[in-house]
C-alpha cells in the first residue's frame, strides 16, 4: 500500500514540478514576447499537436502489437534458437540514428505520414521487444513448475502466470519506447510527416526561439504526460502482489 | 493405487540411467516415501508420475490406467502436486492461488470461494484474515500451508510432495509434519513423499523407497528399514542411530506400563511409607479422588510426618500423553531427574508410567531390571 501512496505522490510530484516550470517558462517567456505567435496561431499549434500524438499513438500501438508478440515468440521453446540472433540484430539497428532511419525509410517509401510511423515503429520495437523478452525470462521457474504440474496448459500457462507476472517489465519497456518516440516524432517533420517538429525545425531555421518554442515547450509537455499516464495504467494493471515496499 | 512396474528414465547423451528398473506398488491411502541421497533419482521418479519427465521405458499406472495413454494435462489436475520452494503464484492472492486448479477445472465461483475456505480452515489459517494475502505477506511455514491447501483443492485422490517442509526451519518443520498427519488422517490420500531426511522418512512414512543411483535398494515399511536393513549402503544410510530411530516409530500408549502403582492424596501417611518400604519404594505417584495426577511424594517426605499424604506431595510438572511419541517422552524423561515420565490423558487422568526399564524393552536395549530411582516400579493399582 506504502508503494502505491508513494508512486502516485511522486506521478503528482512531476505533474506539479511540470506545471512550475512550464509556469516560469511562461513568464519568462511573455517578458520577452516569445508568447506572440502561440497567441495568434493557437489553431495551428492545436492541429500539430494533434498530429503528433496520432504519429506516436499509431506507432506506439503497431510496435506493441508487433513487438510483444515477437517477444512472446522468442520465449517459446521452439523459437528460443533465434532469440540472441534476433536481439542483437535488432540491437544493431538501434544504433543507427533515428535520424538516418527515417531517411533510410524515405528512401523507399516516399514522404508522407505513413514512412514516419513506419520509421518510429521499427526504431520503438527494440524496447518493447527486449523487455518482453526479458520480462518473460525472469519469471520464477520455481512457479512455472507449479503451474505445468498443476495441469496447466501452454498457453494458460502463458496467460496466467508468465504475462501477468512479466508485466511490470513489459510495461516499463513500452513507456520507454513511447516517450522516446515523443521526441523522435518530432523529426518525422523532415519527411513530412507532420507534427510538432514542423514549429520547432521552421522556428530552429528562422532563428525564432518564439516560434520554435511553440513546438518544443508542448513536444516536452506531451513526452512528461505520456509518462505519467502510463505510470497510472502501471497501478490499474500490475497485480498489488508484485509491487514491493522498498 | 500407484504402480511402477520397471520404470526407467535415461536422458539423452547420458550413459547410465537417472531411474533404473525401478518396481514398486503404493497402496491406496498410504504414504510412500522416496528417499536417498542427492541425484540418487528421487524426484525425477516422482516426476514421472505425473509425466513431467517423461518415462523412457516401463510402465506407471495411477488408479489402475497407463500415464502415458492418458493426456497429460487431464493426469496433471487430477493429481496433487507440492514443490520444495512453494511455487505459489506471486501475482495472485492466496485464494487465486488455492483456487488454481477448481478454475482450471471450471468449478463455478461460489464452490470454489467455499472450498477454498473449507481448506484454509483445515491447514489453520484464517480465511478471513488470509484469504485476500498474497504469497509475499506471508512467512515461510504459512506459505507452504497453503502449497498444500492448493494441491488439494480439487481433492485429487493422489498427491506428490518433492521435499514440501524441506525449506523450513526445523522447528515449524515438525508443526507442519504434525499437522499434514493430522489432515492425512482424515482425507486418506495416496501420496508420494519426497525427501532426504531419513527422520522425516520415517515419521511420515507408511512405506519407504531407499533409492541409490536411479536403483531402487529397498521398499519396506520404515520398521523393517531400521531393524532389517538389506545391505550396507541401507544401514549407512539409515544411521547408526537406528534404534533411536524406532522410538519415532512408537508411541508412548505402545511402551507404557498402565495402572502403576500409587497412592490418592487422601492416604494416611504412615500406611504408605509402610507400604513403600515394605515393596522397596523411594517415590510414589498421587492421585486425587478421580484418579487424577496430583505430583508424588518421595519416602523422605513420609517419614516422622503425621497426616495425609496429599499434604507432602511435589507437583509432577512434567508429563506426556499417551499419543505422543517415544522419542519425546524420552527427551523429557531425561530432562526429568526421577528417570521416568508419567504419561496423563486429556483430563490429567492418569495413564501409565514409562521409565527406563519399559523404555528400553519396547527398542531392544538391555535395561536395569530395577528401574533406576523408583525402585521396583510394578503394575498392581491403587496400594490396597
Amino acid at each position: 500500500m506504502n508503494a502505491n501512496v508513494a508512486r502516485s505522490n511522486s506521478g503528482i510530484f512531476w505533474m506539479i514540478l511540470a506545471l512550475i516550470l512550464s509556469f516560469m517558462v511562461g513568464v519568462a517567456a511573455e517578458n520577452k514576447g516569445l508568447l506572440q505567435f502561440a497567441r495568434e496561431h493557437p489553431g495551428d499549434i492545436r492541429m500539430l499537436l494533434l498530429q503528433h500524438i496520432q504519429l506516436v499513438l499509431t506507432a506506439g500501438a503497431v510496435a506493441v502489437c508487433m513487438g510483444v508478440p515477437t517477444g512472446i515468440l522468442l520465449t517459446r521453446g521452439f523459437m528460443r534458437r533465434y532469440k540472441e540472433f534476433l536481439l542483437n540484430l535488432l540491437g544493431i539497428c538501434q544504433t543507427v540514428p533515428s535520424l538516418a532511419v527515417l531517411a533510410l525509410a524515405m528512401t523507399y517509401l516516399g514522404i508522407g505520414k505513413k514512412t514516419a510511423i513506419f520509421a518510429l515503429t521499427v526504431y520503438a520495437l527494440l524496447p518493447i521487444i527486449r523487455n518482453t523478452v526479458a520480462g518473460i525470462g525472469g519469471v520464477s521457474e520455481v512457479a512455472l513448475d507449479a503451474g505445468r504440474g498443476m495441469g496447466m496448459t501452454p498457453l494458460q500457462l502463458l496467460l496466467k502466470v508468465e504475462l501477468p507476472n512479466a508485466m511490470y517489465i513489459i510495461l516499463t519497456g513500452i513507456r520507454m519506447s513511447i516517450v522516446i518516440m515523443v521526441g523522435t516524432a518530432a523529426l518525422s517533420f523532415k519527411i513530412g510527416g507532420g507534427g510538432l517538429g514542423d514549429l520547432i525545425f521552421t522556428g530552429i531555421a528562422m532563428v525564432d526561439t518564439g516560434y520554435m518554442l511553440t513546438g518544443a515547450v508542448p513536444t516536452a509537455a506531451l513526452a512528461i504526460t505520456l509518462n505519467w499516464l502510463f505510470g497510472l495504467l502501471e497501478k490499474w494493471i500490475i497485480s498489488p502482489g508484485l509491487i514491493y515496499d522498498t | 493405487m500407484i504402480t511402477l512396474e520397471h520404470a526407467t528414465k535415461v536422458y539423452p547423451g547420458s550413459s547410465s540411467p537417472a531411474v533404473d528398473d525401478v518396481t514398486l506398488h503404493v497402496p491406496e491411502g498410504e504414504i510412500s516415501v522416496f528417499i536417498g541421497p542427492s541425484g540418487c533419482g528421487k524426484t525425477t521418479l516422482m516426476r514421472m508420475i505425473n509425466r513431467l519427465t517423461p518415462i523412457s521405458s516401463g510402465v506407471i499406472e495411477v488408479g489402475g490406467k497407463n500415464v502415458m495413454e492418458l493426456d497429460p494435462i487431464e493426469l496433471r489436475r487430477g493429481i496433487g502436486y507440492v514443490i520444495q520452494q512453494v511455487g505459489l503464484f506471486p501475482h495472485m492472492t492466496v485464494r487465486d492461488n488455492v483456487a488454481t486448479v477448481p478454475k482450471l477445472l471450471g468449478w463455478n465461483k461460489s464452490a470454489i470461494d467455499n472450498r477454498v475456505d473449507e481448506l484454509l480452515e483445515l491447514i489453520g489459517l484464517d480465511p478471513g484474515v488470509f484469504r485476500s494475502r498474497y504469497p509475499r505477506e506471508l512467512s515461510g511455514g504459512q506459505a507452504q500451508r497453503i502449497g498444500v491447501a492448493r494441491a488439494m483443492a480439487a481433492d485429487p485422490p493422489v498427491m506428490l510432495m518433492d521435499e514440501p517442509f524441506g525449506a523450513i526451519d526445523p522447528i515449524t518443520r515438525e508443526v507442519l509434519q504434525d499437522e499434514f498427519l493430522k489432515i492425512q488422517w482424515q482425507v486418506k490420500k495416496t501420496i508420494i513423499f519426497v525427501t532426504h531426511d531419513i527422520s522425516e522418512a520415517i515419521k511420515m512414512g507408511q512405506k519407504i523407497a531407499l533409492l541409490k543411483d536411479g536403483q531402487l535398494i529397498q521398499y519396506d515399511v520404515p520398521e523393517k528399514l531400521l531393524t532389517a536393513p538389506r545391505n550396507e549402503f541401507v544401514k549407512s544410510f539409515v544411521g547408526t542411530d537406528r534404534a533411536l530411530k524406532r522410538l519415532n516409530l512408537l508411541r508412548v500408549s505402545d511402551a507404557m506400563m498402565t495402572n502403576p502403582v500409587h497412592c490418592q492424596a487422601a492416604d494416611p501417611s504412615e500406611k504408605i511409607m509402610e507400604y513403600m518400604i515394605g515393596n522397596d519404594l523411594q517415590f510414589l505417584l498421587v492421585t486425587d479422588g478421580e484418579e487424577r495426577l496430583m505430583g508424588y511424594v518421595n519416602l523422605y517426605d513420609l517419614r516422622g510426618h503425621r497426616g495425609k499424604v496429599g499434604d507432602v506431595v511435589r507437583p509432577m510438572t512434567i508429563t506426556v500423553s499417551p499419543e505422543q511419541n517415544l522419542k519425546e517422552a524420552l527427551s523429557r524423561m531425561l530432562g526429568f531427574d526421577l528417570g521416568i515420565v508419567v504419561a496423563v490423558d486429556e483430563d490429567q487422568r492418569l495413564a501409565g508410567i514409562l521409565n527406563s526399564k519399559t523404555l528400553f524393552s519396547v527398542v531392544g536395549d538391555t535395561y536395569d531390571e530395577r528401574g533406576g530411582h523408583w525402585g521396583n516400579v510394578t503394575s498392581k493399582g491403587r496400594i490396597p
